[in-house]
């Protein structure tokens, strides 16, 4: 009975609730870096992980796809965590970027975000020729997965793909956003992701807003707006090219 | 007696000093955020609007044009003189908040499916992040605008 009011009235306040989660995550973060990792692991990468931690248990314990926001008394993370608050978040960040540099270099984010969808979505036409898959609509929406998790099903549908390829361009986009997320900061410092320059390269390669806007808060917090400058067009130019150019020459190879 | 008519003169020269001064010194926290807001809602707006015209079911750069424009408007009010702490402030609040959203977003991922979706998923979420990653030195070496020995070599200090 006392159990059921906890419940609603948490339910109700879920918004709050969640402020208050994300706030006593970051707190043991931060002293986890601190104690344990004597601050080798930023307390933001921790933080993230646990989130991703969270999401895991929460999408066991409710079967459902929405990670722990699928737990009634965590939906709050449903909206703190949604697209409205993160790219609110992510445009206040253009407040400490300069407009010179992204300007000097706006061009290099225009090819790389080219490279990035194009070298995406091979390697996952690659890895879906390996598992066996050889037909054009198969390994071209498998490849626009690899690109987000958007354009894998927009672009199956667009071209007709069954439910269980759509599925799994879904999943392999998923991957790379989570894998994008944990794996920059410790792959930083070998790539020379220590400047807007590279932030911006790096945006563009990747294209996973949600990972992006991650690796890189874990990483270097100033380099968030020159990195998700790029990633923002990736999804969009993704799903232009996949269903159509893409398409067309993967029906070209496979024929 | 007087007064009046002494006073009206003064108000009319005062006036725009007023508007300058409410613009400069009169900051609040709300106009920061409204700005914010502003340049959101204008950008997305752009976003959306672009995706149709080119025929895509997406959002094509809306955090993008949302980002130029506030920095534009940041670098229009810093050249006109009109910054403010607390309007600032109404900004600052919401770039401190960025990490502890993106702790929510995480939280709220399909990871059971990433997981659990077997090999081939794994495969093809990671081998395109690698070969990208494999590409980012490169990239970043033949773009260079200048070279590395115009300020001598960059040493990191920590």
């Amino acid at each position: 009975m006392s159990m059921d009011i906890i419940t609603r009235f948490l339910e109700k306040n879920g918004l709050i609730f969640a402020f208050l989660m994300v706030g006593v995550i970051m707190y043991s973060s931060t002293v986890i870096s601190n104690r344990l990792t004597n601050k080798k692991i930023p307390a933001s990468a921790i933080a993230i992980i646990s989130g991703l931690v969270l999401a895991y248990i929460g999408g066991v314990y409710s079967g459902g796809e929405k990670g722990i926001a699928d737990l009634k008394i965590f939906s709050g993370f449903g909206l703190m965590g949604g697209s409205m608050f993160r790219d609110f978040a992510i445009v206040s960040t253009g407040m400490g970027a300069s407009f010179l540099v992204m300007r000097q270099t706006g061009w290099v984010g225009a090819l790389s975000l080219f490279l990035g969808i194009v070298l995406s979505f091979l390697g996952g036409v690659a890895v879906a020729l390996l598992w066996g898959y050889t037909d054009a609509i198969s390994l071209t929406t498998i490849g626009a997965g690899a690109c987000t998790y958007i354009v894998g099903p927009v672009t199956g549908a667009a071209i007709g793909a069954s439910s269980d390829v759509i599925a799994l361009s879904i999943a392999a986009g998923v991957v790379k956003a989570v894998f994008v997320t944990i794996g920059t900061p410790f792959v930083a410092r070998y790539i020379g992701l220590n400047n807007p320059h590279t932030a911006m390269i790096y945006g563009g390669l990747m294209g996973t807003t949600s990972g992006v806007s991650a690796g890189l808060a874990a990483t270097d917090p100033k380099l968030v707006p020159y990195g998700a400058l790029t990633a923002t067009f990736y999804t969009g130019l993704g799903c232009l090219a996949c269903p159509s150019v893409l398409y067309l020459l993967m029906r070209l190879v496979t024929n | 007696m007087n007064n009046g008519l002494v006073d009206k003169p003064f108000y009319i020269i005062q006036y725009p000093l007023i508007v300058i001064h409410f613009l400069t010194c009169t900051g609040m926290i709300i106009y920061g955020v409204a700005i914010l807001a502003f340049c959101y809602v204008t950008g997305q707006l752009i976003g959306e609007l672009l995706g149709r015209l080119i025929g895509v079911d997406a959002n094509v750069g809306g955090v993008g044009f949302a980002m130029l424009l506030l920095i534009l408007l940041n670098d229009w009010f810093a050249k006109k003189g009109y910054t403010n702490k607390l309007t600032d402030n109404g900004i600052q609040f919401w770039s401190q908040m960025y990490i502890p959203i993106v702790v929510a977003m995480s939280a709220i991922q399909n990871v059971k499916v990433a997981v659990s979706s077997g090999v081939i998923a794994l495969a093809a979420g990671i081998v395109p992040v690698l070969l990208c990653l494999a590409m980012i030195p490169l990239l970043a070496k033949l773009t260079k605008a200048k070279p590395v020995d115009e300020h001598g070599h960059y040493h990191p200090v920590s």
